[in-house]
């Protein structure tokens, strides 16, 4: 298509940028409609905590102390895959892949970390169909963990992306999209800890 | 070993499962013989090729809105006929020992009647209009993001074969429309209909939510320059309430079902009666997506006959600012409703009433609109066409089920009505009356938009008849039957409650409106016939909104280029400024998306981890997983997606079409 006048070059990248604004609008909204998903589960966790049915309830399995560092984790992350994304703004192809590796291993870290209390709770014989109140809190946080787990894929395909070919402003918008659900994902996370687990402690 | 084998290849499938009682058998072996023969055709005209191209990757959304329209019809025929069997059986009611349906055959048929209509006819219906005429009428080409339309539409379409499996292997779902538990629970229903209800649901539902985002950013993002929201066609703000309703509730139903599934599958506790869970937050649940669910259909209905009013009426909709008010008042309401479903729970008096003051609130606009749409005909030119005529008789059954609605509304009042067969009248008059209605007049309608013919007149004058007096005929005795005591999902009665004169009452009325089917499919195939009798322009109407001002039927690209808007109704004015034959001075490229076939793909991956769910066949559920993950990866990293259509070959497109 070498016959291209310029006018037509310009309306060209004109719409391109119009789809890319597209999908970051599309995005928020999808982002909006998880909102709604995990608001969904929040109330189901709310309307059957009371459900222990004599098992266990939050204050006796929680682990405090795990759980923040879980929470930390999760945080610096959200703050290396801005800076990564910061780094590729700015062109910079080698930091933005280390910044962008880091976070992958945190989030790693983080599932790891989640994993290994629900095989401590299962052990233990408080697993999710020990009463309602487990079931919803398995599931609620489950759901917030294939998130991440989708976020991590999702990270693995930018970063070889980024090391097999040079970077596309097609792939800088998807690293920014990718960015938001990470921290979409960390808000989340806030609630969980802040409403499962402190909350559940307390009572 | 060999037992163990068997059942690490096909989990509990067995060939038990494929044996049928004949009516089933016959239903299933008439629908795979329907397949066997349409792919023999299809082979024997050579045709996989063109399939395969034009219609299956497709990704152009007036492609996917008549395949949408194809489904949904074929799956009205299979509810309709459900429905017919339904009658039958309490038209008889076991009299002399005829027993039509036995009582769990009955059970399983008002279920997948129920479920098949929403969501497969109402819903597919719905999306094919969005589809089919959203993106013209805004003066756009193309959806915001056409790869996901085809990913939704085989979505659907996956879903659709799914809920119409058991009728080869396994059985139907005989715990209803919405499944409450516990008889949805393991312990009641062990066997695969529950699961086969949930997974189709779950995935055609997914789909559905990807369209209501799909749809939802197109209207707010690719409207013609000029087109501000408050010079939107209300067809268009309709649809933006319908989808905005199916981002806040459908969520809900995938966590819904995805919860019912884990107390399924791996025993959890959300909805059983033991260890802490409780049904009631499913039914809290599934009527907070249901109720907005109705609110989705009927949504798009309005707008639909908004725009016949107008243009038949020969004038400008009245009252366009209180309809859009209307609208965005019914989408926020239609979230404070969802209790007057369940009165009978006991909540208790305080919130039954507030429940029952908030349904009788959302009636108001709803009546807003009836009144708008009356003063648009008043003193217009009304011409009777037979959209016209689909109008009329909404309003009239319509403005019945409303009444009725709001009688259900008063909470004491509906310790009556509730679960009778007054309720079941009161929804057909909404979801017949309004949706289904509503998308027949947009058939007649916009039929010749898309094949340069009209529908015959006078077979659809017939067709309409035909279903309006077999509708009143089959829901007006179920008012006064529910009155009676009779309660919905009954398979017999006894005798001597009389009630067998009204059901066979109502049993005739089916009839006509099957006789309305007829009338219908006749229409069709007869327009076809003589197509070169019916043929016309563009404008054969004499509408008013943009999707009139392109070429009949549209072009790929449809608008060559795009028009600017300056008021509300801009074909309408176009045609008062004499600029509909403008033709610009040069044209410019216009890109396109290229087809895709990943979207037919996922969706029929989505199809097979479905089925190995509800059969627990777990190797294939990880297989085809892995393909939808895989598949979505390359699909959204792909760059090279769109098609260059150069200008010059507009202009002779162009030309060619104005001197046809
Ligand atoms: C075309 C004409 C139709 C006829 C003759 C018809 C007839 C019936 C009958 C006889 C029942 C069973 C009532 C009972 O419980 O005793 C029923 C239930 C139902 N129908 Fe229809 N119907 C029609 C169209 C529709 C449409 C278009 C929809 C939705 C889009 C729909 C949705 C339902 C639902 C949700 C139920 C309740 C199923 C349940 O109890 O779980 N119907 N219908
Ligand atoms: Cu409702």
């Amino acid at each position: 298509m070498s016959h291209h006048s310029p006018i037509v070059d310009i309306s060209r990248q004109k719409a391109e940028q119009e789809t890319l604004q597209r999908k970051s609008i599309g995005f928020w909204i999808y982002l909006m409609t998880d909102c709604v998903l995990f608001a969904t589960l929040f109330a189901v966790f709310a309307v059957l905590r009371p459900g222990t049915a004599g098992g266990p309830s939050g204050a006796d399995i929680f682990d405090l102390p795990f759980v923040l560092v879980e929470t930390m984790v999760l945080l610096v992350s959200s703050f290396t895959v801005g800076l990564g994304l910061l780094a590729a703004r700015y062109g910079y192809k080698r930091q933005a892949i280390a910044w962008l590796v880091v976070t992958f291993l945190l989030g790693i870290t983080f599932l790891v970390m989640e994993i290994s209390e629900f095989r401590h709770l299962i052990a233990e014989g408080d697993g999710w169909q020990r009463s309602a109140f487990l079931s919803s809190y398995f599931t609620l946080v489950a759901t917030h963990g294939l998130h991440i787990a989708v976020g991590l894929l999702w990270m693995l395909v930018v970063i070889i992306r980024l090391i097999r070919f040079n970077f596309k402003h097609t792939d800088l918008g998807r690293l920014s999209l990718l960015s938001l659900f990470w921290h979409f994902l960390d808000v989340i996370w806030i609630f969980i800890f802040s409403i499962v687990y402190l909350m559940g402690s307390l009572s | 070993m060999i037992d163990q084998i068997m059942q690490t290849l096909f989990g509990r499938l067995t060939p038990q499962d494929f044996v049928h009682d004949p009516i089933m058998a016959g239903a299933g072996i008439a629908m795979v013989g329907a397949l066997i023969l349409a792919i023999a055709a299809v082979t024997f005209f050579k045709k996989w090729k063109w399939l395969w191209q034009n219609w299956i990757t497709s990704l152009d959304p007036k492609k996917i809105g008549i395949m949408y329209i194809i489904v949904s019809i074929i799956m009205l025929l299979r509810g309709f006929g459900d429905a017919l069997l339904l009658r039958a059986q309490q038209v008889v009611n076991d009299a002399n020992g005829v027993e039509i349906l036995s009582s769990d055959h009955f059970q399983q048929i008002f279920s997948a009647h129920g479920s098949i209509m929403i969501f497969f006819v109402a819903m597919g219906l719905v999306f094919g209009v969005f589809n089919l005429i959203l993106p013209q009428q805004l003066g756009s080409r193309d959806v915001a993001f056409p790869f996901l339309n085809s990913v939704s539409f085989w979505l659907f379409f996956a879903g659709m074969i799914i809920i119409n499996m058991p009728l080869v292997v396994g059985e139907f779902s005989n715990a209803g429309w919405l499944a409450y538990p516990p008889l949805s629970g393991l312990q009641y229903n062990p066997g695969t209909g529950v699961d086969y209800w949930i997974w189709s649901l779950q995935i055609a539902g997914i789909g559905s939510l990807l369209s209501g985002i799909n749809f939802f950013v197109t209207i707010l993002k690719m409207r013609a320059p000029g087109m501000g929201l408050m010079k939107m066609p209300i067809f268009a703000w309709s649809a933006l309430g319908s989808t905005a309703l199916i981002m806040f509730a459908f969520p809900i139903l995938t966590v819904t079902l995805a919860l019912l599934s884990l107390d399924r599958l791996i025993d959890t506790n959300f909805f059983t009666t033991t260890l802490g869970g409780s049904a009631m937050l499913y039914i809290n649940l599934i009527w907070a997506w249901g109720h907005p669910e109705v609110y989705i259909l009927v949504l798009p209905a309005f707008g639909i006959f908004s725009e016949v009013v107008a243009t038949f009426s020969g004038k400008k909709l009245f009252g366009y600012t209180s309809m859009v008010l209307a609208i965005i008042a019914i989408t926020i309401l239609s979230f404070t409703v969802w209790l007057h479903h369940f009165f009978t729970m006991g909540a208790g008096a305080d919130v039954n009433t507030f429940f029952g003051i908030m349904t009788m609130i959302i009636a108001i606009p709803t009546g807003v609109k009836v009144f708008n749409w009356i003063f648009t005909m008043y003193r217009g030119r009304v011409r009777f066409t037979t959209p016209m005529l689909w109008f009329m008789g909404f309003i009239v059954t319509f403005t019945i089920g409303g009444l009725t609605g709001v009688m259900m509304s008063v909470p004491a009042a509906d310790f009556q009505f509730h679960n009778s067969l007054f309720l079941v009248a009161h929804f057909h008059n909404m979801i017949v009356g309004g949706v289904l209605f509503g998308v027949f007049a947009a058939f007649t309608y916009w039929f010749p938009k898309f094949t340069g013919f009209m529908l015959n007149e006078r077979l659809g004058k017939m067709a309409f008849w035909s279903w309006l007096v077999g509708f009143i005929l089959a829901f007006g005795p179920l008012y006064i039957l529910g009155f009676m005591g009779a309660i919905r999902r009954m398979d017999h009665y006894d005798p001597s409650l009389g009630w067998q004169g009204l059901f066979i009452v109502a049993g005739v009325g089916i009839l006509f409106m099957g006789l309305g089917v007829l009338f219908q499919l006749a229409q069709v195939a007869y327009s076809i016939w003589k197509r070169k009798e019916h043929a016309v322009g563009p404008d054969p109407w004499n509408a008013r909104t943009l999707e009139w001002a392109t070429a009949t039927p549209p072009a790929e690209y449809v608008f060559a280029t795009i028009p600017t808007v300056t008021t509300r109704d801009a074909f309408w004015q176009m045609k008062k400024d004499h600029k509909t034959n403008d033709r610009p001075e040069h044209y410019e490229d216009i890109w396109l998306p290229k087809n895709r076939s990943e979207g037919f793909i996922v969706g029929m991956a989505a199809l097979v981890f479905g089925a190995a769910v509800v059969w627990h066949i777990w190797w294939l559920l990880i297989v085809s997983l892995l393909i939808v993950i895989v598949v979505l990866v390359v699909a959204l990293t792909r760059d090279d997606t769109e098609k260059r259509i150069p200008a010059e070959e507009i202009a002779r497109e162009e030309l060619r079409r104005a001197t046809v």
